[in-house]
């Protein structure tokens, strides 16, 4: 009779911890804003779960705290408590019901992924690269930028790919995290639901200066977008013009920060992953197998174009990646800086 | 009262004595190697790690003299430099360079060979392989050691397994707090954004170290716990093999210094997982990382196998396997994932190190190689050993509720099976670590099924608690290791409930590589870990010593580090969910997370402030007097039915068992009884 009281009050504590539990989770606002149509389902099972957890949290924590309340000795009571050693009926309903539950948690699980993965055909795709420490994006009307421009709700089909080391893509608000492995071309496709500027950070460490790996991510209207891809397309061809016609220093200067060449080689002398550019050309140059050989134009644009041809002494092969997406007019404008640092 | 004032004094000089040598002779060294003077070696880190070497030999020194330890450390030491010189040699006879000045004099290969000369030479100079080579020799040797008396014992090799739990313990606890005041360091950088004090690539080494320091502290805490406790519960003399044993805990030794030697050897940047392409350009820091790690799993597999066989072979009359103490279960469980898990990590951390050092490009892509091959290995041994770490302390949580709700355990035989349960599934799950990472796309939603299977031996043990607990006599006053008992229940809780997510592909793929990872993580590691460790340290420290821990600083710990613990690990959590990564060294103020990261750094400092709480009030209680030789907490279980400590070979009557372990409540009925051993 005593032990029907106990369940009877445990039970309406459970369920009203719960819901209060349940509701001060969505009041403190746990997740970041929405901006994709892949976050819909994802915030929908994370919403399940929060509610799972909020009844698992209250069906454990109620009869643990109330246990500490109610069943204490009385003073000068030194006995012990009643002899229950378990009850075979119960542990077979707490191991199948947790265990039907999990296996349905699993079956929708799968359903949600399939919804999350949804492929749209007319995506529309962009290269991003990321490195040490930087992302670069080749859109394939030939231009390259270091943010990411992306058109609102039109599925876009990234293809990730690593010049050195494991990164990860992503974009809180887009929810989904896809890893960059050299060697290996990732996807992740996502359609963007939500006009507005956000930021793609590295989620997967990638050295020294991991934190600080990040790029904006602007989502426009899709007008917008087709205005800035047009103007990109002029200027990526008025640009290429120039560096054919006559390198330049300045160019090249940028270049060196936004391809990433700056994450391994210095221009004020010290020592990185790479050799410093300080003096570098014309100077002469002693390689692993022994020889040595002069830093000029055409080994500069080999060891940019074929890093491994040429190794310089102390360096390790295959740490650097080659860089033949380069014009030859960046190339040029490349060695023109190189050449102002000698 | 004087000569223990000269005795501070004079252990006060030999540390500092130590650390100005050791400074002293890092700028000596670094000067040699650049060929030039500079005030600036005053300051740097590696000069000053060399000193902390020197200060903490010059501190054993001053305690037990040119005795084990400190004979070890000397021999490993020289062991290192003869090791290195050898290779050095080689290289020259070779043609190649023999020193590099970037990598601290010697080259790569030489710092490694002389790391593990140097761990085979500390072996032979502590002793825990004379008698085998004793035996080589065909010299007998005495089949049982006698320690020497007095506090010195723990400082050499014992063949004791309560010495060597103590001494695996202590260690652990030490390297807790090296790891700890590592957390302190970057989390003090944490609390606001930009970057204040800290160097990146220091940050990240501290980072990196803290994981694995920790890991490696838990390890050889459970080691401590499962030893000092399995031999005693099942009534044995000892450990199967107490030589092994020996061997087991003093490789741990080595195997520490080498790891923390990365600090001074240029440091690593990869995190605790060591991923390549990353960790095959790291500094050479890394390789030290490697091996340190590589000679701790020998501890690992050694002491695993030890362990099963002392539980198969040498339990008491009349324990049958349904009769063993639950701990015992537990321990069982934890051992066969270390025994057949460790060899992964150590194989997959070879490696990379077999890559680093002679070009084998297992990860490299350009060359045939794949750098999501090492995840699989990694996680392979990485996450059952989540379950390695865990097991024990539910063990302990399990083993101590019916002592204090003065009840049976509910249900000892599901919970029993459920610890093997989530040893066997955790096998089965490792790939969930890597749902974002670039492998088949397939495997997800089947490692999603067995990852979620987890949950149902975990929640077995969870509600056979609750009954346990319910309607139990529990005291008025809730005593110490009670507490840390209840607190791992509500931590570990929180680290289960928050696994789901984790578990389910769409979820993970929002979750994986953020803070809430971290928040999950640390309060499964604390749930499972770090309060059962602290209950079983306050409540079986009696056994140990005699001597009864004090309840109100106890409980001054338990209070000021569960709502710290809580706080931080909630507030981890929530940052993640919103969009903070792991692993960096600073964050976008625009995401406006400083009050949070603030407030996550006065919980970590409350937290150590528990922990000196808790480490001064173990060494106030060992200064003070033996008054609990009995039976202190009213428990059945047979080390509490004779007097504290036990004696070298535990008991000095046979013990027989009798009836179930934790028949509390039931008139007359008893576990064991101990009957005269026949004189022979």
């Amino acid at each position: 009779m005593q032990n029907k009281k106990h369940f009877i009050i445990i039970t309406v504590l459970i369920l009203l911890v719960s819901v209060l539990t349940y509701y001060a989770l969505l009041s403190i606002g746990l997740m970041p804003v929405s901006a994709s149509i892949q976050s819909k389902p994802i915030d929908w099972l994370f919403d399940l779960e929060f509610k799972l957890i909020a009844f698992f949290f209250s069906l454990i924590m109620v009869p643990l705290v109330y246990s500490l309340v109610v069943f204490r000795r009385k003073d000068g009571d030194e006995t012990d408590g009643p002899h229950i050693e378990g009850h075979t009926n119960l542990e077979l309903i707490w191991t199948a019901v947790p265990l039907i539950i999990v296996i349905a948690l699993g079956v929708i699980g799968a359903d949600n992924l399939k919804q999350v993965l949804a492929v749209d055909p007319q995506a529309h795709q962009v290269k991003v690269v990321g490195f040490q420490w930087g992302w670069r994006f080749e859109y394939p009307e030939g231009f390259t930028t270091n943010t990411l421009y992306l058109p609102v709700d039109q599925q876009v089909l990234l293809n990730l790919e690593s010049t050195d080391v494991l990164h990860s893509f992503w974009v809180p608000e887009f929810r989904i995290k896809q890893d960059l492995v050299p060697g290996q071309i990732t996807e992740y496709r996502i359609t963007p639901s939500l006009i507005g500027n956000y930021k793609v950070r590295c989620a997967e460490i990638c050295g020294t200066s991991h934190s600080y790996m990040e790029a904006p991510v602007i989502v426009l209207s899709q007008a917008d977008y087709a205005v800035w891809r047009d103007d990109q397309i002029k200027l990526a061809k008025e640009q290429e013009l120039a560096s054919a016609g006559k390198p330049d220093a300045g160019r090249g200067q940028v270049l060196y920060q936004e391809s990433g060449c700056k994450a391994c080689h210095s221009v004020d002398g010290s020592k990185g992953v790479g050799p410093t550019w300080d003096g570098l050309f014309e100077s002469n140059v002693p390689l692993a197998d022994g020889t040595t050989v002069a830093a000029d134009e055409a080994f500069v644009r080999e060891s940019i174009l074929m890093p491994s041809a040429k190794v310089v002494k102390g360096y390790s092969p295959n740490a650097m990646p080659n860089f033949s997406y380069l014009k030859d007019g960046q190339v040029n404008d490349i060695i023109e800086y190189i050449k102002t640092l000698k | 009262m004087k000569n223990n004032e000269l005795k501070v004094t004079k252990v006060l000089a030999f540390y500092l004595g130590g650390q100005i040598l050791g400074l002293v002779l890092g700028v000596i060294i670094q000067t040699l190697i650049s060929g030039a003077f500079s005030t600036t070696y005053f300051l740097d880190l590696s000069s000053w790690l060399f000193g902390v070497l020197l200060s903490l030999l010059g501190f054993f020194y001053s305690l037990v003299g040119y005795y084990g330890l400190v004979k070890g450390l000397v021999w490993q030491v020289v062991g290192t430099l003869a090791g290195a010189l050898f290779v050095s040699l080689i290289r020259f006879f070779m043609g190649l360079e023999p020193f590099n000045l970037t990598t601290f004099g010697f080259s790569e290969p030489a710092w490694v060979v002389g790391a593990l000369v140097g761990t085979i030479s500390f072996m032979a100079g502590v002793g825990a392989i004379t008698d085998w080579y004793k035996w080589a020799l065909g010299e007998k040797t005495a089949d049982h050691h006698h320690d020497i008396e007095g506090f010195k014992k723990y400082f050499g090799v014992s063949l004791d397994h309560k010495v060597i739990g103590i001494q695996y313990t202590v260690t652990s606890i030490l390297l807790l707090c090296i790891g700890g005041l590592f957390a302190l360091v970057f989390r003090t950088e944490l609390s606001n954004s930009s970057l204040e004090f800290l160097s990146l690539q220091l940050y990240n080494s501290l980072m990196s170290l803290h994981g694995m320091v920790m890991i490696v502290s838990i390890l050889l805490g459970i080691a401590g716990v499962i030893n000092y406790l399995v031999p005693m519960l099942i009534g044995a003399q000892d450990m199967a093999f107490p030589r092994l044993n020996a061997f087991s805990f003093w490789v741990a030794i080595p195997a520490a210094v080498i790891l923390l030697s990365s600090l001074a050897l240029g440091g690593f940047d990869t995190g605790w997982t060591g991923y390549p392409p990353l960790s095959v350009r790291a500094p050479l820091g890394m390789s030290m990382f490697f091996v340190g790690i590589w000679v701790a799993g020998w501890s690992s597999i050694l002491g695993a196998l030890n362990l099963i066989v002392t539980v198969l072979r040498l339990r008491a009359k009349g324990m049958i396997a349904f009769r063993m103490p639950i701990f015992v279960w537990a321990a069982t469980a934890t051992s066969i994932i270390s025994l057949t898990a460790t060899q992964m990590i150590g194989l997959a951390f070879q490696l990379v190190l077999f890559q680093r050092l002679m070009g084998m490009p297992f990860f490299d892509p350009t060359k045939g190689g794949n750098p999501v091959l090492f995840q699989h290995l990694f996680w392979f041994y990485s996450h059952p050993v989540v379950y390695v770490f865990i097991l024990p302390g539910l063990g302990v949580i399990s083993e101590l509720l019916p002592v204090f709700a003065r009840k049976p355990l509910f249900g000892y035989k599901w919970i029993a099976m459920s610890s093997l349960g989530i040893a066997l599934v955790g096998f089965l799950v490792w790939a969930h670590h890597m749902f974002s990472s670039g492998m088949n796309e397939y495997l997800r939603v089947p490692f999603m099924y067995s990852t979620l299977l987890v949950a149902v031996p975990t929640g077995v043990k969870f509600f056979s608690w609750i009954a346990t607990l319910w309607q139990g006599k529990l005291t008025r006053d809730l005593p110490t290791p009670f507490l840390f008992v209840l607190g791992g229940i509500v931590v570990f809780l929180l680290g289960g409930l928050t696994g789901p997510p984790n578990a389910t592909v769409s979820t993970d793929l929002h979750l994986t590589d953020t803070y809430f990872i971290v928040g999950h993580f640390h309060d499964t590691m604390f749930g499972g870990y770090i309060f059962p460790f602290f209950a079983a340290l306050y409540y079986w420290f009696p056994k140990a010593t005699g001597k009864r821990l004090n309840e109100t600083l106890g409980k001054i710990h338990f209070w000021l580090m569960t709502p710290s613990f809580l706080i931080l690990t909630l507030f981890m959590m929530r940052v993640g969910l919103l969009g903070m990564r792991r692993r960096i060294a600073d964050y976008d103020p625009a995401l406006n997370f400083d009050v949070w990261h603030l407030a996550m750094t006065v919980s970590a400092y409350l937290i150590a402030i528990s922990i000196l709480v808790f480490i001064f009030n173990i060494i106030k209680t060992v200064r003070g007097k033996a008054d609990a030789t009995g039976n202190v907490w009213n428990s059945r279980s047979p080390e509490w039915l004779v007097p504290s400590p036990l004696p070298a070979h535990n008991y000095d009557q046979e013990m027989i068992v009798v009836g179930e372990p934790y028949d509390y409540g039931l008139e007359g009925s008893k576990y064991v009884e101990f009957i005269q051993k026949e004189v022979l």
